[in-house]
């Protein structure tokens, strides 16, 4: 069965690279699953887990935004900020979880305040649950 | 002639300094190799947002943006980037001095320009000179992360989508080896020279649209030419403290050198003189 390569780069460096089955992101159209030799494409991506399926494994990591480029044998992710399971630093998560709620009960609704801690809120959860809190 | 004890307080004391400036040469020695690995380690980051970006810009026309677009300049920032401790030689004070003659040649009055510094020294110096200061950050780690300076790369081009600025160039000490660094002016915002002279490598499907992905990639391709440079200006100021320290301990050689001279002198000197006494005294006594 053909695989596919994948590199997850940070501009702290290469967080993720090798070879997968499949490829399951969460681009801001929607879910996008990618298998080898899947045409060129650009997406961005919103704040989830990236799921890489290899054999009956499936490898999380939490990536923040950026964007997922696609050539047929090559799969590139561009993040801010990527992170495998094991490199969540989960105490760190949970307290900008909490931190986020307080504030979204706090600011108005249309307030960059609002929208920031919903990012912030997204992020935290994304990586509690690739470290799998 | 100084006496035999001033001379040997100087000597030990240039020694002391000697020994400073010795440890802070191999530490910015090794700082400098960190620093250049990181720049390395961060080039594919922005290698990879060059290729779409410019393949976007290149090969799709109806895509535009702002980012992309000349608008009339009616002011402009600067980003400076300068160091947060002194001890590196011209670092800044060469920095400063070709960004001063630049600003005072492109403009007339304070109102059609602002500075985002990085690095207390500069921070210092622009505020000193009356220079009207947008945004700073100080006290940055030796290894920056992105997200130490998000905060001004995310003011930039904010300023710059709201239209509050025109044009953004970054000022930098770019790294070309430990004894030189070049001040380098680069122009950020409009990104024009995008589609010039740009092969296509690969055409890409858009999704959703291309539009939506200018949206996104290009402020993201912005930061991450601030965070590249900032790189690129730690390294030189490693390279620029290591070279400054290594000449300071050469001095400081030389000198404990022609001082020790002098203390050898003097003290010869001084067992002459105390032999004649003696003679002499000898000779009266006779």
């Amino acid at each position: 069965m053909p695989t596919i390569n994948v590199n997850v780069v940070t501009p702290d460096g290469t967080v993720f690279d090798g070879d997968v089955d499949m490829v399951s992101v969460r681009a801001q159209s929607g879910e996008l699953g990618i298998l080898p030799g899947h045409i060129p494409l650009v997406a961005p991506l919103t704040i989830e887990a990236v799921r890489l399926k290899k054999g009956t494994n499936t490898d999380l990591l939490s990536v923040s935004g950026g964007f997922i480029e696609v050539r047929p044998d090559k799969v590139t992710i561009l993040a801010e900020a990527a992170e495998k399971p094991e490199e969540i630093d989960v105490d760190r998560a949970e307290q900008a979880k909490k931190r986020a709620e307080e504030r979204l009960q706090r600011a108005k609704q249309d307030d960059t305040d609002f929208k920031r801690a919903q990012l912030s809120l997204r992020r935290a959860t994304t990586r509690l649950k690739v470290a799998g809190k | 002639m100084a006496s035999l004890r001033e001379i040997k307080t100087r000597i030990t004391s240039t020694k002391k300094t000697k020994q400073i400036t010795k440890a802070m040469e191999m530490v910015s020695a090794a700082k400098l190799n960190r620093a250049q690995t990181n720049a390395q380690s961060y080039e594919p980051y922005t290698q990879k947002i060059r290729d779409v970006v410019t393949s976007i810009a290149s090969s799709n026309t109806e895509a535009t943006h702002p980012m992309l677009e000349e608008r009339p300049i009616k002011k402009t920032a600067y980003v400076a980037i300068f160091s947060d401790s002194g001890l590196a030689g011209g670092y800044n004070a060469n920095l400063l001095r070709s960004f001063l003659d630049k600003l005072k040649e492109r403009h007339n009055s304070t109102d059609e320009y602002g500075v985002i510094v990085v690095g207390r020294i500069g921070r210092d110096l622009i505020k000193k000179r009356g220079i009207p200061i947008l945004g700073e950050i100080t006290g940055l780690p030796d290894e920056p992360a992105f997200t130490d300076i998000k905060e001004i790369t995310r003011l930039a081009v904010d300023l710059y989508a709201d239209e509050k600025i025109d044009q953004l160039y970054l000022w930098y000490n770019h790294f070309v080896s430990p004894i030189q660094q070049d001040v380098t002016e680069t122009k950020l915002l409009p990104l024009t020279e995008l589609s010039e002279g740009a092969e296509v490598k690969q055409s890409y499907e858009y999704e959703p649209s291309a539009e939506a992905i200018l949206e996104q990639l290009l402020p993201q391709y912005a930061e991450s030419l601030i965070f590249g440079a900032l790189l690129d200006a730690k390294a030189s100021e490693f390279g620029a403290r290591m070279t400054a320290m290594s000449a300071a301990t050469d001095n400081a050689d030389g000198l404990i050198d022609d001082l020790t001279l002098s203390y050898n002198r003097a003290r010869q000197a001084a067992i002459t003189q105390e032999i004649s006494e003696i003679v002499g005294g000898a000779a009266a006594l006779e």
